[in-house]
């Protein structure tokens, strides 16, 4: 039961993901790439949590940190990049 | 002074190691103790982020209460946010608006900020001094003292409290 | 007993996960439907945030042995979230990127000076927000 619904998690998330991407191919300036990329690391840190427990494996949250983190930089870096005030 | 920056930085990092290690056992406790140690004597000598904590037992209850304020107005935000979406006609009425704050300290600031980011409709520009230049995806006040007690007013009385 | 309520939790942690999964859903649906990109920014912080806080906290109801992880990672998310979102708004102003023709008043121009906008020349301050 537990894990249907948390299957059913993952692909409504998955879903989300693939809506984004559709925003990050389309996106009119790079800025909109920006946000579209954002939206998709965050859903990917919900999408590796829900695999982790799935898989029952407690070392997936520490790539779920990381991953966050990089994020967290790289778009930053990208912006003030585009800002020209790097 | 720098004692009490030097302590909280110690406090955080040990936090941060306790959550990320997952467990209170003896032999993650005591490394933990000398990273947080060497980092937080390292990385601190001019650090004076939490100088304008103010650490009374007035300023801990009310953290707790702006962190309930803080949590009901997100739900509220998101409701917000799925109904706009979610309605064919998209009712938005967006525009930048101006604000002004009271509070000094600049952690008090940051805090509003992030607070105003995630509330109903509202997401902070750039800050120039003690005004805050929002984009507002509703417009309701143009001038700045309504846009101010419509926007800051919810969270400020809690943050003077807690930074001054 | 005691194991029918083990098992609650567990089913209450798969829904409350379940419904973050549906707002991460509304975050991609209001990214795709928006007009401009300071209102995709709007759905996408708030939206995302509470998805992820959401995700988050109900796995933290099925496995509470993990619960010191995932509860760096909603600190975390909290904390960043907003910030990284203000960044790009700030760049996005900067470059100069059009508002949506719908933007009723606009306070800060580019150079940074603060102006008065009336009822009369909004109009005008639109169109030349536009321009640049």
């Amino acid at each position: 039961m537990v894990n249907t619904i948390l299957t059913i998690a993952l692909v409504l998330i998955m879903l989300s993901m693939v809506i984004a991407l559709i925003r990050f191919i389309l996106g009119p300036s790079s800025l909109d790439r920006v946000v579209a990329f954002d939206i998709m690391t965050i859903a990917s840190i919900a999408m590796i949590a829900v695999l982790s427990n799935l898989a029952g494996r407690i070392i997936y949250l520490d790539i779920a940190i990381v991953y966050g983190l990089l994020s967290f930089l790289a778009v930053i870096i990208i912006a003030k990049y585009l800002e020209k005030s790097l | 002074m720098k004692f009490k920056n030097w302590f909280l930085m110690f406090i955080i990092v040990f936090i941060v190691w306790i959550l990320l290690n997952n467990s209170f056992q003896i032999d993650i406790l005591i490394p933990g103790i000398i990273v947080a140690f060497l980092v937080s004597s390292l990385f601190c000598k001019r650090c004076n982020l939490f100088s304008e904590i103010i650490l009374t037992p007035k300023a801990f209850v009310y953290t707790f209460i702006y962190l309930g304020v803080f949590f009901i107005e997100l739900i509220k935000s998101n409701l917000d946010v799925a109904r706009r979406v979610l309605t064919p006609s998209l009712p938005i009425n967006p525009g930048i608006v101006e604000v002004k704050t009271t509070l000094k300290s600049k952690f008090g600031r940051m805090l509003l900020a992030n607070s105003i980011t995630l509330t109903p409709g509202t997401l902070t520009v750039e800050v120039i001094d003690d005004s805050f230049f929002i984009h507002w995806i509703d417009v309701k006040e143009d001038t700045v003292e309504a846009a101010s007690k419509e926007i800051v007013k919810k969270f400020e009385k809690y943050l003077e409290v807690i930074y001054g | 007993m005691w194991e029918i309520k083990i098992y609650n939790m567990e089913l209450l942690g798969a829904i409350i996960t379940l419904m973050g999964s549906l707002v991460l859903l509304i975050a991609a649906i209001g990214l795709i439907r928006m007009p401009d990109i300071y209102n995709r920014l709007q759905v996408g912080t708030k939206a995302t945030t509470l998805g992820t806080i959401m995700s988050l906290f109900g796995l933290l109801l099925i496995m509470p042995d993990w619960s010191g992880k995932f509860i760096l990672l909603i600190l975390f998310i909290m904390m960043t979230n907003p910030v990284s979102s203000h960044v790009v708004a700030r760049a996005a102003y900067f470059i100069k990127i059009p508002f949506t023709s719908r933007t009723v008043v606009n306070k800060l121009k580019p150079d940074g000076n603060v102006i008065n906008v009336s009822v009369e020349n909004q109009k005008e301050v639109i169109t030349e927000s536009l321009k640049h």
